[in-house]
């Protein structure tokens, strides 16, 4: 927990806010899946959104990047309004990075291209600088001797690695991770969840959806439970898990730790 | 079998001039369909309807009706030259060109199309969120792996238009099936004709889908 708190104190002014989410509200149709949503996440802070299924916990990460569009209220980044359409949105998205369950790798595209194509179509880099810089990151995440291989060779937990390092190879502000551990074999999910822990260390902001509680004890400064498309409740993750105030969440813990 | 030599450069000539109809016609109706397919999934609401209505009035309407036109009404009556300055063979090839396309495009669109919804939704939305742009989204991750699973329709789409060909007969272009109505006409071998025609067309489509199937296989994206 040094280390966090040092990799914070580098970041300059840290608690200030990075992503704000004012009043969001968002529908399925009849489903109201968000409901008046206020959410600040800090430069450099770990948030971990815990909470029953259909809770609207992808909906919260898939709005922040505007995967999913929001019918009311306001989602800030760095103080500026998610853009609506075209470029500016094309352009907001390569800010915030985005890790999903079940990987999605580009499938034709080798491990090296997966991590260089944002940077030299998106960020419009050379391709001997991206391919440097794409090399490093997979290094970073230990697959570093993968590079030439397809996706469908790898492992999951070598495949979410890169979807990682791709991830990071933008340069974003805030990484958005959507249960980036519940689509691997168990034997696989300490080898992601590492390079998340590393990750945090090193000061990145990040979102994570997940019910791994080793990680959110481990790397998280809070904890934000959603049930019903509400957040019930917000608070540290030792509190939380040792007593969380909500009786929704004393029974969603209840029934995550007796099975 | 004199037939053969007496007719050898012209039966070769005529041959020659359907590879052309063929590898013309694929390559246009395949850049046309595939602006056709990128039409149909584009989010504006414009371009889907027109990508549809084309596409279902195209395929519904017979070739040779199509053809027909191109020649009657475009030529003849609007007097579309097509760069072909007063050449009738050059202009009623490049008509018949113009309707092949026209008409193979909508296959070429469906299959395509077909290719499209086999691409898992992960994909574009993976990106989407490096922020590439729409047209980004398609033409480097989504139509790249839509071609590589069509591989097989596609080549059913070019065996049928290395046939269609035979409609431009219709407006007087010199392919394969004009010179043998015009032997059949004049010589009375009538089933020595059809077979060397036959023979011509699968010698032409034959190792086409061989090799097509081999290079759908290599190609294939495994997920
Ligand atoms: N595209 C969609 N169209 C209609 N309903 C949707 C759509 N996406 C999600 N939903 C519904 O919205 C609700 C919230 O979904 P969401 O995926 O955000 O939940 P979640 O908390 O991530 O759940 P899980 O833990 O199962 O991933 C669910 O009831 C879901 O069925
Ligand atoms: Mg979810």
């Amino acid at each position: 927990m040094t280390e966090v708190s040092m990799a914070k104190d580098a970041v300059p002014a840290a608690g200030e806010p990075l992503v704000v989410l004012d009043n969001v509200n968002k529908h399925f149709g009849a489903l109201h899946v968000l409901q008046d949503i206020d959410l600040t996440i800090a430069r450099g802070e770990v948030v971990v959104v815990i909470g029953p299924s259909g809770s609207g916990k992808s909906t919260l990460c898939r709005a922040i990047n505007r995967l999913e569009p929001i019918d009311s209220g306001r989602i800030t980044l760095d103080g500026k309004p998610l853009p609506a359409e075209g470029r500016e949105l094309a352009k907001l998205r390569a800010d915030v990075g985005m890790v999903f369950q079940s990987f999605n790798l580009f499938a034709h595209k080798t491990v090296l291209q997966n991590v260089t194509l944002g940077q030299v179509k998106v960020r419009k880099k050379d391709k001997a600088a991206a391919e440097t810089s794409a090399r490093a990151l997979l290094d970073r995440v230990g697959v570093g001797n993968q590079a030439d291989k397809y996706p469908a060779q790898l492992s999951g937990g070598q495949q979410q690695r890169v979807a990682i390092a791709r991830a990071l190879a933008m340069e974003p502000k805030v990484m958005l991770f959507d249960e980036p551990t519940s689509a691997l074999d168990p034997e696989m999910i300490n080898e992601v969840l590492e390079v998340m822990q590393q990750l945090a260390r090193d000061g990145m902001t990040m979102v994570v959806v997940t019910h791994e509680m080793g990680f959110a004890r481990s790397a998280a400064n809070r904890v934000v439970f959603m049930a019903d498309g509400q957040i019930v409740e917000e608070t540290t993750p030792d509190q939380f898990f040792t007593n969380p105030r909500s009786d929704r969440a004393k029974d969603f813990l209840s029934k995550i730790l007796h099975h | 079998m004199d037939i053969i030599s007496d007719y050898d450069t012209q039966i070769l000539d005529a041959f020659w001039v359907t590879v052309k109809l063929t590898l013309l016609s694929g390559l246009f109706s395949l850049i046309w369909g595939t602006l056709l397919a990128a039409m149909r999934v584009s989010p504006v609401p414009l371009m889907r309807g027109f990508g549809a209505v084309y596409v279902n009035v195209i395929r519904n309407v017979p070739l040779t009706v199509i053809i027909v036109f191109c020649s009657l009404a475009l030529a003849d009556v609007f007097g579309v030259t097509m760069g072909a300055q007063g050449n009738f063979d050059a202009l009623y090839f490049r008509l018949a060109v113009l309707g092949l396309s026209a008409y193979t495009a909508a296959f070429v669109c469906e299959a395509l199309r077909s290719g499209i919804n086999t691409v898992p939704v992960g994909q574009a939305e993976a990106a989407r969120a490096i922020g590439l742009s729409f047209t980004q989204v398609l033409t480097i991750i989504v139509l790249p792996q839509a071609f590589r699973s069509v591989v097989g329709p596609l080549t059913n789409v070019l065996i049928a238009l290395t046939k269609n060909t035979t409609v431009a007969a219709a407006i007087g272009v010199a392919e394969a099936a004009l010179l043998m109505k015009e032997m059949i006409e004049n010589e009375a071998q009538l089933l020595l004709i059809s077979a060397i025609f036959a023979l011509g067309f699968i010698v032409l489509t034959l190792p086409t889908g061989l090799f097509l199937g081999w290079v759908g296989k290599k190609v294939a994206v495994k997920r």
